[in-house]
């Protein structure tokens, strides 16, 4: 079944299928499959049915007004969702049932979306396998011995299995981007602050930003137009306007001069990426855009930066966690010390204690000048770096992961390694600027490749048009 | 960097992690792997750029940080322990303090 967003809203006009048609067959598919690929940790399946029944009277009138009217979207579970159980892919919030919703997902019900689910992801936000999940690994659709990325492995694969139309996703480091790499799906990383981080459960809140996951960009570009703009629940939020998305594709890149930095192609990149984003650029090159070099100097130092900054704000943010207001509280305890100490224990996994470690250990007395201060220093001259690099082009590309998609287990017992796929995506979040990840082709194993593209900060406009010219 | 055992029993304690042994084990042999990758960072001469802060890097001006105030209706007592481990009498309960 095509879910995209137009060919669902086509047979909604002319009668030929119903939501509540659609939203079951949906929800019926994610059942079938479910038991294997393990995206989803909570299926919907009352409420959507029972949203979609009350949508199938008016639908034809609705698809001119409402943009996602009967659209099954997927929401990470990460993202607050009032009465449905919203777990971080934690054992620490595995029965947490939040009181409120996600600004960004409150947009997606009130343009007529219909939520089929929510999605499996590293927990709390870490990681780029999805093996990191206290509700198990998600296998790749494309291959289901190879990882689907993460952390947002669930949204991604939701979309590439037709398991929704849309999905959210949220990325602080590459985890909408790089999943969607693997998964052969587009999925973009908004301008830090285009749209509310409101509801979104904090891992590094000036990396964190929500986007979306779609079939193509044109539904990416419309659920973006959809969840942009300012919120009064999150003061970070950009009160810059929100332009429209969906006319800004046309296609036509002529003179679109497109950054290509000779960093991002050299060590540590696998050749057949580095052939097909290449051929990628080509392409765009072919059709009217202008390439130009340019330099990111210090590319090399910015895993480094992120895991230090990323962990910092982490292992602040994660503090609440305590067994008192919300969440798991370990048994038999006697003090209120010991109380906080074994619940979070007891309550997080392995990756996210590390994390927590490393983000305290580069904030504590003795350290933070040589860790912490050091990053920030670093992190202010990559800013610099894509400055410069702005003022000669309108668009940076790159790879979007080093490789394609890894087994299952090959990099479990290596945090360092996993860190370092994250090569091409973090940076973006350190500078705060918007990126895409849009598939250019498959490797000789059949596994998906992303070309990631980089815009200047709220330029998404132009960078959602860069994105549609590869697609034609 | 070498992290020692007592350091890494130290940075749980600030991290309010009871840690097993085995946990403190392996962590100390993967922090200074991760910490030691950190320490390229050093190669960079820094000492005359200004650390980064919010909203610094020429992103669009916002009205952000202020607005109104006006009441408004809050979580409620109820919604906000609904989640709670262990509530009695509209509070939060925890393990004798005093």
């Amino acid at each position: 079944m095509n879910l995209t967003i137009d060919e669902l809203h086509t047979l909604y006009s002319s009668g030929e299928a119903q939501p509540s048609e659609i939203t079951k067959a949906v929800i019926d598919s994610i059942e079938n499959k479910n038991e294997r690929l393990n995206a989803f940790l909570t299926i919907n399946r009352e409420a959507a049915l029972q949203k979609a029944q009350e949508a199938d009277a008016d639908i034809k009138e609705a698809v001119k007004s409402k943009p996602l009217a009967g659209i099954p979207v997927a929401i990470k579970d990460n993202l607050c969702t009032t009465g449905i159980r919203t777990t971080c892919g934690s054992k620490i919030l595995g029965n947490f049932i939040p009181p409120y919703t996600a600004s960004a997902v409150a947009k997606l019900e009130a343009a007529g979306a219909i939520i089929v689910g929510k999605t499996n992801l590293d927990e709390f936000a870490m990681g780029s396998s999805n093996e990191n999940s206290a509700f198990g690994i998600v296998r790749n659709p494309v291959n289901e011995d190879y990882v689907p990325g993460g952390s947002s492995g669930g949204s991604a694969v939701a979309v590439a299995a037709d398991l929704c139309s849309i999905s959210l996703g949220s990325d602080t480091g590459g985890s909408i981007r790089q999943p969607a790499s693997f998964c052969g799906v587009v999925g973009l990383k908004p301008t830090y602050g285009r749209v509310s981080r409101f509801g979104l459960v904090a891992f590094a809140s000036s990396l964190d930003q929500i986007g979306p996951f779609g079939k193509n960009v044109k539904d990416v570009a419309r659920t973006l137009g959809i969840i942009s703009g300012r919120d009064k629940y999150d003061a970070t939020s950009s009160d810059e306007a929100v332009p429209n998305y969906l006319s800004a594709l046309t296609g036509d890149i002529k003179g679109l001069r497109i950054g290509v930095p000779p960093e991002c192609f050299g060590e540590g990149l696998n050749a057949e990426v580095k052939a097909h984003v290449e051929a990628a650029i080509k392409n765009l090159e072919s059709r009217g855009a202008e390439i130009v070099e340019v330099t990111l100097p210090h590319s090399k130092y910015v895993v480094a930066v992120y895991y230090l900054i990323a962990t910092a704000e982490a292992s602040s943010n994660l503090a609440r966690f305590d067994g008192v207001r919300y969440g798991y509280r370990a048994e038999g305890v006697k003090s209120l010390h010991e109380l906080y100490q074994r619940s979070r224990d007891e309550g997080f996994g392995a990756e996210v204690k590390r994390r927590i470690m490393l983000g305290t250990f580069a904030l504590s007395s003795g350290y933070y000048d040589a860790y912490y201060e050091k990053a920030q220093r670093v992190r202010q001259m990559l800013c610099n770096d894509f400055a410069e690099a702005f003022k000669k082009c309108d668009v940076i590309a790159t790879p979007t992961a080093p490789t394609p998609a890894f087994k299952l287990g090959e990099k479990v017992n290596d945090p360092l390694a996993m860190y370092l796929d994250d090569i091409y995506t973090v940076t973006i979040n350190l500078v705060g600027v918007p990126a895409i990840s849009v598939p250019c082709g498959n490797s000789s194993a059949g596994l998906p490749i992303g070309l990631q593209l980089i815009g200047n900060h709220f330029d998404e406009a132009r960078l959602l048009n860069a994105a549609y010219a590869c697609e034609r | 960097m070498p992290i020692s055992k007592e350091e890494v029993t130290k940075i749980a304690a600030l991290s309010n992690l009871a840690l097993t042994p085995e946990e403190t084990e392996s962590f100390a042999v993967q922090l200074a792997g991760i910490v030691e990758y950190i320490d390229q960072l050093n190669e960079l001469d820094t000492g005359s750029v200004k650390a980064w802060q919010h909203r610094s890097a020429g992103e669009a001006a916002t009205s952000y940080a202020s607005r109104e105030d006006i009441a408004e209706a809050s979580l409620g007592t109820q919604n906000a322990l609904s989640n709670a481990p262990d509530a009695d009498e509209g509070h939060f309960r925890v393990p004798k303090v005093i």
